[in-house]
C-alpha cells in the first residue's frame, strides 16, 4: 500500500498530462473542422465565382422596324408565313442602321454576329404576342451573342477577352457602350429555356423539369415500398436465415456502383421490356432501385428507435400487431423515414452516372411536359455543358451547379426541419 | 433495480450453500395454491426460453376478486409467469409455454383463442410507466375506441371520465385532458397507464413491478388504487417490495428458481411462513 499523500502527488502528475492530452484532442477535432469548412468553403468560392456571372447577360438596344416586305410576312395568323419568314432579317436592318458605314460581306457578317442568332425569334415571339406592331418602328433590347457577352462582362472586369472577337466588333461595342446601348440584365432565359447550342440561348429549365419527374417517380414508388419493405422486416417477418440472407442482400444492394444500376435499368427497362431510352420513367424506375436500400434501411432504423414500452403498451391493451404498427409505431418513425425519404431523394437527384446508361444523356431542346417525354437531369445537364467547348458555358456550368446545390441544401434543411419539426418525445 | 437485488445473485448463493436451501427437482408447492371457486387456473405450467427452463410445473389458482401477490428473489421467475397469463410471452421468439392455463375454464392457449380478445379481458400493467406520446385523453381511449366500446363521443368521454376517476387521477388531469401523457409525473404516468388497462373493463388486471419506478408518496397511491381496484377486478401483481405484498395482497405466492415454493394468505406468509426457503427470504436472509 501506498501512503494516501503520496498517491495524491501521482495523481496530481497524472492529472496535469490527461489535461494536456484532452487540450490535444479537441485540438485535433478543431483542425478537422477547420479543414472540412475550408474546403467547402473553397468549393464555393470557386463556383459562386466563376458561376454568378451567367445571372446577367448582355443585352443591345436597337431600333427595329417590323418591316413585313423584309421578313417576308404580311399576315400574322398564316401558320405558313410564320415558319418561312426571315425573322433575323429585323435585327440584321437595325444593326446597320445602327452601324451604317459598314459595308463589305465578312465585315457584314461580323455585325450581325453582334446579336445572338435567337434574336429574331424572340422579335417574333413579340410580334405574335402584339400584332399592332407589324410595319411599325420600335426600341428593343436584344440578346447579344454569347461571344460578345462573355467580351462585354470580361471587359467590364477590366480584363478584356477579345480572342474570338474581331477589332472592328470591339469598337463597335466601345461604341454602342458610349451610347448606353448595351448593358448586363437579369439572365431569365437560364430559368425559362430549355438546353441549346448557342450558349445566350441555353437555359436550366429542361433539365429542371427532367429532374421533377423522375424525382417524382422515383418518390411515389421508393417511399411505399421502401417503407413497406421496413416494416414488415422489423415488425412481421420471423427471424430466420431467410430474412438474415435478405437483410444482408439489401446492405449489399447499398454498396453497389449507381452506374450497375444504370447497365441493369439498360439490359431490363429498355431491352427487354422496350420502354423508349431518355425518358424520366425509366430514369425514375433506375433510381428508385438505387434508392431503395437507403429507404428500407433508414425506415428499419426509425422503426427500430421506438421504444419496446409503446409496443408492449399497445399489444398488452389487445391491439393487434397490425393497430400497433399503425397507430404507434408508424407515427413515431414516420419522422425517421422521411428524413430518410429525402436524403435519399437528394442522393438520385445528384445521381447522373445511371442515367447516362440510359439515354438521358440526350441533347433535349425541348421542355418535357410529361414521364414520357424526352429529358435530361441536372447532373447530366452540368456534365454536358461542362463538356461543350464554347467559353460562355464555363459560367453556365458553375451556374447549373449552384442551382442543383440549392436544391439539395433546400432538400437537405428540410429533412432535418422535418426531423426536428415531427420529433416526438416519450 | 436497487442495491439487494443486483447483490441478490451472490446473497443467494452464498446462503444457498451455507443453509442448504437448494430447490429439489421434485419439489412440491406448500400451502394454499388452490381455491373454491378460481377466476384463473393455471396445472403444470413450464416455461422455456429456447432449452433454458424458466418456470417448473407451477401449479395456482387465482379466485375472483382478489390481489395476489408473486414475491421472489431477481431471476426467479415471476414476471416470466405473470407475462405467460395474457400471452405477452408471445412477443418473444424463442419462449415456449407448456401445460395449462385457463380464465374461467377456457384454455388461454387453445388454437382457436385469439389473443387480442384474451388482452382486452387480461389488462396488463407494466414496471415502467409507459403511456402513449398522444395525449391523456386519447391514452385512456384508446382501448375502448380499438375494441369498440364506444358507441358514441359522449360514451367515450364517459368511458375515460369513469376510468380516470377510479385511477384516482381525474382531479389531476380533468383540466389538461388534451396535454400529452407523457408530460405527467412518473406516477401519474403510472396511474395513468392503470387508467387505460381498466377503460376496457378488464376481469383481470396483471402488474409487473408497478410502483419499482416510483418515489414512495407515488408509490403509497398506486397501493391505495390497488386496494380499491380489488372491489372490482382480479389483481397478479408481481413485486419486489415485500412490505408491498404485505400492505396490498390477500394471497401472496413465493417464487424460487423458476418454481412455486409456497402460497398462502399474505398474513400467514409473513408471520408464519411455511416453507423453509419463504422464511429465508421474509427474513432477508438472502436477496
Amino acid at each position: 500500500m501506498t501512503e494516501p499523500a503520496n498517491n495524491l502527488q501521482k495523481i496530481r502528475k497524472s492529472l496535469s498530462r490527461r489535461n494536456r492530452s484532452e487540450q490535444r484532442f479537441r485540438w485535433y477535432g478543431r483542425l478537422a473542422i477547420f479543414i472540412g469548412l475550408a474546403a467547402v468553403s473553397v468549393l464555393f468560392t470557386d463556383i459562386v465565382s466563376k458561376g454568378h456571372g451567367a445571372f446577367r447577360i448582355t443585352y443591345l438596344q436597337l431600333e427595329v422596324d417590323y418591316d413585313q416586305s423584309a421578313i417576308g410576312v404580311d399576315n400574322l395568323g398564316d401558320p405558313k408565313q410564320l415558319v418561312q419568314g426571315d425573322w433575323q432579317a429585323i435585327p440584321k436592318l437595325a444593326l446597320r442602321k445602327q452601324f451604317p458605314d459598314v459595308s463589305g460581306r465578312s465585315d457584314k457578317r461580323k455585325l450581325y454576329g453582334l446579336v445572338s442568332n435567337g434574336a429574331g425569334f424572340d422579335l417574333k415571339d413579340r410580334l405574335i404576342a402584339n400584332p399592332l406592331l407589324l410595319g411599325e418602328r420600335e426600341t428593343v433590347w436584344l440578346l447579344a451573342d454569347d461571344d460578345i457577352d462573355t467580351y462585354y462582362k470580361s471587359w467590364l472586369d477590366g480584363e478584356p477577352y477579345a480572342a474570338r472577337l474581331s477589332d472592328k466588333q470591339v469598337t463597335w461595342i466601345a461604341e454602342l457602350h458610349d451610347q448606353g446601348k448595351i448593358r448586363l440584365q437579369f439572365n431569365s432565359n437560364l430559368f425559362t429555356r430549355g438546353d441549346s447550342r448557342e450558349p445566350e440561348q441555353a437555359g436550366i429549365r429542361g433539365a429542371v423539369m427532367g429532374s421533377l419527374f423522375t424525382l417524382l417517380l422515383t418518390l411515389i414508388l421508393s417511399f411505399p415500398i421502401g417503407v413497406a419493405a421496413a416494416i414488415y422486416l422489423e415488425e412481421f417477418a420471423p427471424k430466420n436465415g431467410w430474412t438474415d440472407f435478405i437483410e444482408v442482400n439489401i446492405n449489399n444492394l447499398a454498396a453497389v456502383p449507381s452506374i450497375i444500376f444504370g447497365l441493369l435499368g439498360l439490359a431490363i427497362f429498355i431491352n427487354f421490356f422496350h420502354i423508349p431510352r431518355s425518358v424520366p420513367i425509366v430514369g425514375g424506375l433506375v433510381l428508385t432501385l438505387m434508392t431503395l436500400p437507403t429507404i428500407i434501411i433508414t425506415s428499419r432504423a426509425a422503426i427500430k428507435s421506438v421504444p419496446p414500452s409503446i409496443r408492449e403498451a399497445a399489444l398488452g391493451m389487445g391491439a393487434s400487431k397490425y393497430q400497433m404498427v399503425l397507430h404507434h409505431v408508424l407515427p413515431l418513425a414516420l419522422p425517421g423515414m422521411l428524413t430518410g425519404a429525402i436524403i435519399g431523394m437528394a442522393q438520385a437527384l445528384g445521381e447522373s452516372a445511371p442515367l447516362l446508361m440510359i439515354g438521358m444523356v440526350a441533347f433535349i431542346v425541348d421542355i418535357p411536359g410529361g414521364f414520357s417525354d424526352p429529358a435530361t437531369v441536372l447532373p447530366v445537364q452540368i456534365f454536358l455543358w461542362a463538356d461543350s467547348p464554347e467559353r460562355a458555358f464555363i459560367e453556365k456550368t458553375s451556374a447549373a451547379i449552384m442551382i442543383l446545390l440549392s436544391f439539395l441544401i433546400i432538400m437537405n434543411t428540410s429533412a432535418v426541419w422535418l426531423r426536428k419539426r415531427l420529433e416526438r418525445r416519450w | 433495480m436497487n442495491a439487494i437485488e443486483r447483490a441478490s445473485p451472490a446473497l443467494a448463493a452464498k446462503s444457498d450453500a451455507k443453509q442448504n436451501l437448494e430447490v429439489a427437482d421434485n419439489q412440491v408447492t406448500v400451502g394454499q395454491s388452490f381455491t373454491d371457486a378460481p377466476k384463473m387456473t393455471m396445472r403444470n405450467v413450464n416455461v422455456f426460453y429456447d432449452d433454458k427452463q424458466a418456470i417448473h410445473d407451477v401449479s395456482v389458482d387465482i379466485s375472483k376478486n382478489e390481489v395476489i401477490a408473486m414475491i421472489g428473489p431477481s431471476g426467479c421467475g415471476k414476471s416470466t409467469f405473470l407475462r405467460s397469463l395474457n400471452r405477452m410471452n408471445d412477443t418473444v421468439e424463442s419462449c415456449r409455454v407448456e401445460g395449462e392455463i385457463c380464465m374461467d375454464g377456457e384454455n388461454l392457449y387453445a388454437p382457436k383463442l385469439d389473443v387480442v380478445e384474451l388482452r382486452a379481458r387480461v389488462g396488463m400493467v407494466f414496471q415502467k410507466p409507459n403511456p402513449f406520446p398522444k395525449s391523456i385523453y386519447d391514452n385512456v381511449a384508446y382501448g375502448p375506441k380499438i375494441h369498440g366500446l364506444a358507441d358514441t363521443r359522449v360514451d367515450l368521454d364517459e368511458i375515460v371520465e369513469n376510468s380516470l376517476r377510479k385511477a384516482s387521477l381525474w382531479e389531476e388531469v380533468k383540466e389538461r385532458l388534451h396535454q400529452s401523457g407523457t408530460g405527467l409525473s412518473g406516477g401519474q404516468q403510472q396511474r395513468l397507464c392503470i387508467a387505460r388497462a381498466i377503460a376496457v373493463s378488464p376481469e383481470v388486471i396483471l402488474m409487473d413491478e408497478p410502483c419499482s419506478a416510483l418515489d414512495p408518496i407515488a408509490t403509497a397511491k398506486i397501493e391505495e388504487l390497488i386496494e380499491e381496484l380489488s372491489q372490482n377486478f382480479t389483481i397478479a401483481i408481481v413485486t419486489h417490495s415485500m412490505q408491498q405484498a404485505a400492505r396490498v395482497s390477500h394471497r401472496t405466492a413465493y417464487f424460487h428458481l423458476g418454481r412455486l415454493i409456497e402460497v398462502n394468505p399474505t398474513e400467514q406468509v409473513f408471520t408464519m411462513p411455511e416453507h423453509e426457503l419463504t422464511e429465508a427470504y421474509i427474513t432477508g436472509r438472502f436477496g
